[in-house]
């Protein structure tokens, strides 16, 4: 069964390898995913962990259903204690490669320790092994995943991987497989380096038996349908999601030099209309029809006849909008640079937007940047940046650090500018005129991130009602709610939501963008039984999923706090209160966060979510989730 | 009347969906390694392409195999294994041009492309239309076309629709 696959502790230092099986009631408490990832974290990193010390815990899990017949069941969860805020490090990663670690008998991986010199794992077929990795040390994600399909002499090996910014522990450095899949965020990348871990390999030939294989097909196909007929999707078959920035540009809702403004002018070559006539044809991952990965090649420049994927819509923002470019080849050039190297495309963008700032303001000097003029918009100084980031060269060994740490290194006024959430940059939205969204980023329990409860359908004017019908299932709602983005009311519950909604899935293994994430119709709580039901034999409610996703969001919480999170870190940059967006259209220019209403907006967060007026869980909530004994 | 599965390589998507359901649909498990269809991948240059059997007109596993436990339907001209009369000695499997004659590890058997008893659920799945099952009277038809535009855009002097 795809229940019977196995969590297998590897201790680096001294290369002990256990495995464990799961139990039927850790996977009714957690499904699997991201929710056994931060239960395995919790339980195997002790309070105030260095989190690039041996002692920190690099976990990756398979969700629920990865590999098995659910649409997208392509996804991998990792985390670990984040060398970029100091929390929670959490991040998920499309791609082949969480399906095969499942087809090689594992469902999670719990690395400790340190290895001596550089080393990759390779699973198969119910065994690992530790191999010798120092002749991979150095190689960029690509070529490493091609040495090592070389090595093993197997075309079908899929391999999770470091880049050099890793290697050299940038602190926003990526987990990679194939050619664009990344996990992105909180700086696992680093974590790996730390380890001197390159690469887990995987290839397996183990059946993933279903409970009902037939209905599973057929509930597949209506799942499938039901993804595909949504017109988001079909855009995204087409697009992928540079679709989002017509509508997000010309309404004033994008941050461009590190929010100083709210809109890109003049920026025709980034549009999608003209990402697209570079798209040569997209590519899915493992199961699913939406295959929003453009495929490209890059048709000017130095880079000149490189193929790579994306651009994702957070390129558009990190080599454009952010640092005020208008050029597509820079976009392009950009995205393959941080694939190639394993950075994080986000928060490398809103790194290089605020040095180009502390430039402008005169913060930092041509002495301090080696002679690199950082002026907005200067596409050669960005490419060339990137690449001083990711091998810690120069002004990129400071940028390479966490955001607060960088601040600390360049002194002066420079925190001033800074916008980040408990340490982490967001991408290029600009939340200034949406409260919902601007709540999300500020309680993401990973810092400042659109993934974690964004309730972007808050954008579309949904009639109440019909917004209502959404967010009261499976939970009864009968707060306000209202149809207008730049309203504070009900705002919280509908990033709860949206945060119980993206953890379930993140549990299964399914991506998001077959829930509600950026279409209001997709499948959510009440398909999720039946899909578990065909494929596992599991039964849950829709309210024992919801129950699931509160736990471990609230977990996450619990490790959060037991690092030193207070009340004081869910909340914004000044920016967001001080200064208003200067451009868009009327609905939005003039308009910014007001501290006050933000401040009932986070009460009612907490209230909704059975926690005091610290953030502190109470303890009735812990005990009715089961956590009081964790 | 003859149908064949036609493989569109532009198209596919490299998801392998056609190979988890083949899977599922023949051996009731999903493991892409049991399937009959497989996805070939070349990654860093963005190709992908889907292989099957296209049930030759002289299957050479037909003609290699000893004990004629290959057959090939008049009617449909789909090749079947008969299990009742092969032996496992996996000829068939050096003989096919194609590699898409496949030997199943787990049951010990060999195992192609049957063609889902005239409805093959790769194509069921594969919405992006990269595989589709025609009849083959018009196998190559929509090559034909898609290049023969382009020819005709060329003759009028004008830029392709």
């Amino acid at each position: 069964m795809a229940l019977s696959r196995k969590i297998a502790y590897i201790n680096l230092t001294t290369g002990e390898i256990r495995t464990e099986t799961i139990s039927k009631e850790l996977r009714k408490q957690y499904i699997g995913g991201r929710g056994l990832d931060i239960y395995l974290l919790y339980r195997n990193t002790e309070k105030g962990v260095d989190p690039l010390g041996p002692g920190n815990a690099a976990i990756v899990s398979a969700g629920l259903l990865t590999g098995t017949l659910a649409s997208a069941s392509a996804r991998t969860h990792v985390a670990a204690k984040s060398p970029l805020t100091g929390y929670v490090g959490s991040a998920n990663i499309g791609g082949f490669f969480g399906p095969e670690m499942r087809l090689a008998g594992f469902d999670h991986l719990v690395i400790t320790g340190k290895a001596e010199k550089p080393v990759y794992l390779y699973l198969t077929n119910d065994s690992i092994e530790i191999r010798p990795a120092e002749h991979l040390w150095g190689t960029d994600t690509r070529t490493v995943q091609q040495m090592i399909v070389d090595e093993l002499g197997d075309d079908d090996v899929k391999t999770l991987c470091i880049g050099r910014a890793g290697e050299n522990l940038v602190k926003y450095a990526c987990i990679r497989t194939s050619i664009k899949n990344s996990a992105g965020r909180t700086g696992i990348g680093a974590v790996w380096g730390s380890k001197n871990l390159k690469a887990v390999a995987a290839k397996g030939t183990l059946d993933i038996k279903l409970h009902d294989p037939l209905m599973a097909l057929e509930y597949n196909r209506k799942i499938i349908d039901q993804v595909t007929s949504a017109k988001v999707s079909k855009t995204m078959q087409k697009l992928g999601t540079p679709f989002i920035w017509g509508v997000t540009n010309s309404t004033g809702l994008v941050r461009t030099r590190n929010f100083q403004s709210n809109q890109l002018s003049d920026a025709d070559d980034i549009e999608p209309e003209s990402i697209e006539e570079d798209i040569v044809g997209t590519a899915g991952c493992f199961g699913c029809q939406v295959h929003c990965r453009g495929k490209y090649v890059i048709r000017e420049g130095k880079y000149k006849g490189i193929y790579d994927e994306g651009p994702e819509y957070t390129s558009l923002g990190a080599f454009g909008a952010e640092v005020g470019c208008r050029s597509k080849t820079t976009v392009l050039t950009g995205n393959h640079l941080v694939n190639y190297y394993g950075l994080d495309n986000l928060e490398t963008g809103s790194m290089m937007a605020w040095a180009m700032e502390l430039f402008e303001k005169g913060i930092l000097t041509r002495e301090d940047t080696g002679g690199m003029d950082l002026t907005w918009g200067n596409d050669e100084a960005v490419i060339e940046l990137i690449h001083k980031i990711a091998n810690r060269e120069g002004i990129g060994d400071i940028l390479a650090d966490a955001p607060l740490e960088a601040a600390r290194r360049i002194g002066k006024d420079s925190l001033r500018y800074l916008v980040h959430v408990k340490g982490m940059s967001n991408l290029h939205s600009d939340e200034r005129p949406t409260p919902a969204l601007a709540l999300n980023v500020a309680v993401s329990s990973r810092g400042s991130d659109h993934l974690r409860g964004r309730p972007a359908i808050d954008l579309y004017h949904l009639p109440e009602p019909f917004l209502r019908k959404v967010y009261s299932n499976p939970i009864p709602y009968d707060g306000p709610l209202t149809s207008d983005y730049r309203d504070y009311e009900g705002k919280p519950w509908q990033v709860l939501w949206q945060e119980h909604c993206y953890e379930a899935v993140d549990c299964l293994g399914i991506c998001k963008y077959h829930t509600v994430f950026l279409g209001p119709n997709m499948p959510c709580f009440q398909e999720w039984p039946e899909l578990i039901r065909v494929n596992t034999g599991l039964s849950f409610t829709p309210e024992e999923i919801w129950e699931v996703a509160e736990r471990g969001y609230t977990l996450e919480r619990l490790f959060n706090i037991r690092e030193g999170l207070t009340r004081s870190e869910d909340t914004l940059s000044d920016r967001y209160f001080d200064e208003p967006v200067p451009e868009g259209l009327p609905v939005v220019r003039g308009r910014c966060i007001d501290r006050e209403k933000f401040r009932l907006m986070l009460d009612e967060y907490y209230r909704l979510r059975g926690w005091d007026e610290n953030g502190v869980p109470t303890p009735e909530k812990l005990k009715e989730l089961g956590l009081d004994t964790i | 009347m003859e149908k064949v599965l036609v493989i569109d390589p532009e198209i596919c998507t490299g998801c392998r969906i056609c190979e988890q359901v083949c899977s599922v649909v023949n051996e009731n498990v999903v493991n892409p390694y049991r399937a009959r269809i497989k996805v070939m991948r070349w990654e860093t240059q963005g190709v992908v392409v889907p292989m099957a059997c296209q049930q030759c007109d002289t299957p050479m596993c037909r003609e290699v195999c000893p004990v004629n436990a290959l057959e090939k339907n008049p009617d449909t001209g789909v090749v079947t294994v008969n299990y009742d009369r092969c032996i496992g000695c996996r000829m068939c499997v050096a003989a096919c041009p194609f590699g898409l004659m496949m030997y199943d590890f787990v049951d010990k058997k060999v195992i192609k492309c049957e063609q889902c008893q005239g409805d093959p659920q790769c194509v069921r799945f594969c919405d992006a239309g990269a595989l589709r099952f025609e009849d083959k009277q018009k196998n190559g038809s929509a090559a034909r076309k898609k290049q023969g535009k382009k020819l005709k855009a060329a003759l009028s002097g004008r830029d392709q629709p």
